[in-house]
């Protein structure tokens, strides 16, 4: 058996859908979820919230050498992803140019493999960005309209 | 099948991998003449799978395309099929990593297929029984694959990574296009397999023309036209199994269907064969530009052997309902790597 076997399980609503939480008090969003909102504390009130797929990077960084687990990826980005609403969320960029990688850039979240530790072992799924092109004022209108059915 | 219930596609979504390899290039690396092969093959390139993708990742961003771009409930989903040759366990479901990502379960059903390059196209006529049988609102079909060849056979020339995913609704005000029949045609043909523990899969050369592809896809098309009491000239749109870029024209001719019918639903020049995303990235391209009243015609075909066939007829909703990216689109969206990336994404590498 794998290790980490229940924790990576116990992670799939994180991991595959960015399920995080939100204060209906003071609107706030938590990725990952918190057990209690720090600016609220007691008057705060958490519900379930999946994060947005569209974010805009924050900062970023190339990685030159990767840690244990990312020695074969060669030079790749992490940037510190903006998602609204207050939750940041730092992850892998990959599928983008590297001229299209700045602070300010639309990034989408993709479904991706994030981890293979043994060819026996489980495969651990989660969420990478890609850069994508900024939407347009009718297009957030639309996402708007679908949203709402 | 009963007229009164109509059933049919209420969305689709494809994923289609950035990672492009030159036919020429892997004809450099096996010292062959790439012009020559590529235009044997009728491809120039294909797309490749980075090496943190794989069949699940590829069905997952199909589906979730059909799921946002048509405004679909994932929760009313009744059913998952994912089929693929290449799925990344070979015990262990793909179609629960699907169901999870999209949030669906856990009240679904839920299966993987695999026939070759048809399993796809199998999960579209399971999920369209449940649908008209009133068992379930939605089902989603994916067929998405990885695919391997061989290094140096001729099967790595063309053997892609990419998906689609379909989803079956019943509703008259989202139906794009009903599916107004489908019928198979199955025998047993040992024309390509993979057995357990093999790396790669073996073929059987020019036997997997005749009397596998053919047979297959012109006995399953001959047998919707005389169930359905049609003709070729009665379609508007037509798809095949697309194995390379010369197959699928091949049969149209020998349908005599005009290669104008076959070219907005033919990919596999641009992205490679996609095995059982092939012949459904080819429907969803003809999705992307139909308009009412057109009849559309579409034949998989599964190395082993089979073809399924629909017959399907355009709805006034086809205007409404489009994807946000085409597939003509989406196949330009690429980056081109060399042999040695290529092997290391696709895990090629034997490390000891």
């Amino acid at each position: 058996m794998s290790d980490g076997l229940a924790l990576n399980w116990r992670r799939i609503p994180e991991r595959y859908a960015m399920k995080g939480n939100h204060c209906t008090n003071c609107k706030q969003d938590y990725f990952p979820s918190r057990m209690i909102c720090p600016n609220c504390r007691r008057k705060g009130h958490l519900v379930s919230k999946d994060m947005p797929r569209i974010g805009k990077i924050v900062s970023y960084t190339k990685v030159m050498v990767g840690p244990s687990g990312f020695e074969n990826e060669g030079n790749y980005y992490l940037a510190l992803i903006d998602l609204g609403s207050g939750a940041k969320v730092l992850s892998q960029i990959v599928d983008s140019d590297e001229q299209d990688i700045h602070i300010g850039a639309s990034v989408k979240k993709m479904f991706r493999k994030i981890g293979e530790v043994e060819e026996k072992g489980a495969i651990t799924y989660g969420y990478k960005f890609k850069v994508v092109k900024p939407l347009t004022e009718d297009q957030v209108e639309a996402l708007k309209e679908k949203n709402k059915k | 099948m009963s007229e009164k219930q109509k059933a049919g596609i209420v969305a689709y979504g494809v994923y289609i991998p950035r990672l492009r390899i030159t036919v020429e290039e892997i004809a450099r690396v096996w010292e062959k003449d790439g012009k020559h092969v590529s235009a044997g093959l009728g491809l120039k390139e294909k797309a490749v799978g980075a090496s943190d993708e794989d069949s699940a990742t590829i069905a997952v961003e199909a589906s979730r395309r059909a799921i946002e771009d048509f405004g679909i409930t994932a929760q009313k989903i009744g059913a998952i099929y994912v089929g693929s040759e290449s799925h990344p366990y070979a015990v262990k479901p793909t179609a629960t990593i699907v169901s999870d990502a999209l949030q669906a379960g856990p009240e679904v059903m839920a299966a993987d297929l695999e026939f070759a390059c048809k399993a796809g196209t199998a999960g579209v006529q399971m999920c369209l029984g449940l649908v008209k049988s009133k068992m379930i609102e939605y089902g989603l079909s994916i067929g998405a694959d990885t695919a391997q060849g061989k290094p140096g056979d001729a099967l790595e020339f063309t053997a892609a990574s990419g998906g689609a995913a379909i989803i079956i609704g019943d509703k008259e005000n989202e139906i794009i296009a009903t599916i107004d029949h489908t019928c198979s045609y199955t025998t047993d043909t040992p024309d390509f397999w993979r057995r357990q523990h093999a790396e790669y899969p073996e073929h059987g050369g020019r036997f997997t023309g005749e009397p596998a592809y053919f047979r297959h896809v012109i006995g399953a098309t001959k047998l919707m036209f005389k169930q359905t009491n049609t003709k070729a000239e009665d379609y508007d749109y037509v798809v095949f199994h697309q194995p390379n870029g010369k197959f699928p024209v091949q049969a149209a001719n020998m349908l005599g269907i005009e290669f104008k019918k076959i070219e907005q639903g033919l990919i596999t020049p641009y992205i490679g064969n996609t095995y059982s995303g092939s012949s459904m990235i080819g429907l969803c391209s003809v999705l992307d530009v139909v308009k009412p009243g057109q009849r559309i015609l579409v034949t998989s075909y599964g190395s082993g052997a089979g073809s399924d066939s629909f017959s399907l007829t355009v709805t006034e909703n086809a205007g409404k309902r489009k994807a946000d990216v085409p597939v003509r689109e989406m196949v330009n969206e690429k980056s081109y790597i060399d042999y040695a990336l290529y092997v290391k994404h696709r895990g090629k590498i034997n490390r000891g």
